[in-house]
């Protein structure tokens, strides 16, 4: 799945990162790599941007970004 | 565009401004460690220092209690817009000390970036002290390792210590400095703590004739390092003063937009290197 699928309130670990280029390059710069745990925290009403917990610090994204990366989600 | 927050409820306790340097300077007693506070004016200076590191890591409270200044400490991002300058001397020597905007990348476009990266790339600081936060340092890192592949002259400030002991986390500081083969000083700056060591380890970086080499990414795929290898070599050809055409050459295939414009209309370097290279 990917990661704007994933409930509020679940965890996940990345598995890919489906996008290139300099939007790539700044999902890695927030600490979204292959392995990094994340945990979805907060949406607002409209259900865009998400609030994500990633290594130590709250990130916003926004549904097409968060569209690009592939999630394994952590079994509750 | 994406915005890091700050995280609630593992946050520190956000303190009155001037707490920080009051309590940094009682701590750091300048005879105990052969530091003199200089202000705005280093007068003659041998060394520049550079100050790295995520949003929020204490690098204006290190800089702070180095320089006697009163850079503003909060614990908010941009609140370094541009960068901060003063000095100290140590051992009586002279050294000018830049306050970098907090950045997580070297590598995304943004203004605070790319003042940090000219600065680093282009000024070539005698020293970078790449400050980082203890309690998450697996987001700290990938910075620190951004650096290492521009100058092998590094310290890492481990700062905040007393926050990570206070979660309970232990950093293997020995460990750490051997993997990313430069000192790594345990501080917590807001005390003072650290700061002596801080200060020999800046010394011995600042003075070494033979400071490791910049790590180097091995990619594992021949025909990209061709690419790099030609790239470099064009580069380097178009401007020959410029250190790292190799780093330049790799923001150049992943499509940088700033390295490319700066390529095209021939500026690439010209900013930073005047201040920052002005050291004797
Ligand atoms: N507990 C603790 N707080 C610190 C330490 N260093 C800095 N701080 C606090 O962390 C916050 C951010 O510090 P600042 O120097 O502005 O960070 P900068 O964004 O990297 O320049 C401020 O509230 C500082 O007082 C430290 O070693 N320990
Ligand atoms: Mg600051």
């Amino acid at each position: 799945m990917t990661l704007d699928e994933l409930p509020r309130g679940d965890r996940a670990v990345v598995t890919a990162l489906d996008i290139r280029g300099g939007a790539r390059r700044r999902l890695m710069d927030l600490g979204l790599l292959p392995g990094s745990a994340v945990h979805a925290e907060m949406t607002s009403p409209l259900g865009d941007p998400t609030a994500y917990e990633i290594r130590g610090a709250l990130v916003v994204l926004r549904r097409e970004q968060a569209r690009a990366v592939h999630v394994e989600p952590e079994g509750r | 565009m994406a915005t890091p927050l700050p995280t609630p409820g593992v946050g520190r306790t956000p303190e009155p401004p001037d707490a920080g340097g009051a309590c940094a300077s009682c701590a750091l007693a300048p005879e105990a460690t052969r530091l003199a506070r200089l202000g705005l004016d280093p007068g003659r200076y041998s060394h520049v220092v550079a100050l790295a590191g995520n949003p929020n890591t204490g690098k204006s409270t290190v800089f702070n209690a180095l320089t006697g200044l009163r850079q503003h400490v909060g614990n908010w991002a941009g609140k370094t817009v541009a960068r901060a300058e003063g000095g100290f001397s140590y051992g009586g020597v002279g050294y000018r000390i830049v306050d970098l905007p907090g950045t997580y990348s070297l590598l995304s476009a943004s203004a605070d970036e790319d003042v940090a990266r000219d600065v680093l790339l282009f000024g070539r600081p005698d020293v970078t002290v790449v400050v980082v936060d203890a309690t998450r340092l697996e987001r700290n890192l990938p910075l620190v390792l951004q650096v290492r592949q521009i100058t092998g002259r590094v310290v890492v400030a481990l700062n905040l210590v007393d926050e990570a002991r206070r979660h309970g986390i232990t950093v293997d500081v020995r460990h750490l400095a051997r993997e990313l083969g430069v000192p790594v000083v345990a501080t917590a700056a807001r005390r003072g703590e650290g700061l002596p060591d801080l200060l020999a380890a800046i010394e011995q970086v600042a003075t070494t004739d033979d400071p490791p080499a910049p790590l180097r990414l091995v990619h594992h795929d021949p025909e990209l390092e061709r690419a790099v290898a030609t790239l470099a070599d064009q580069v380097a050809a178009r401007f020959p003063s410029l250190p790292n055409t190799r780093w330049v050459a790799l923001r150049l295939l992943e499509g940088d937009p700033g390295i490319e414009a700066a390529v095209r209309d021939g500026s690439l370097g010209d900013q930073a290197a005047p201040t920052v290279g002005a050291a004797g």
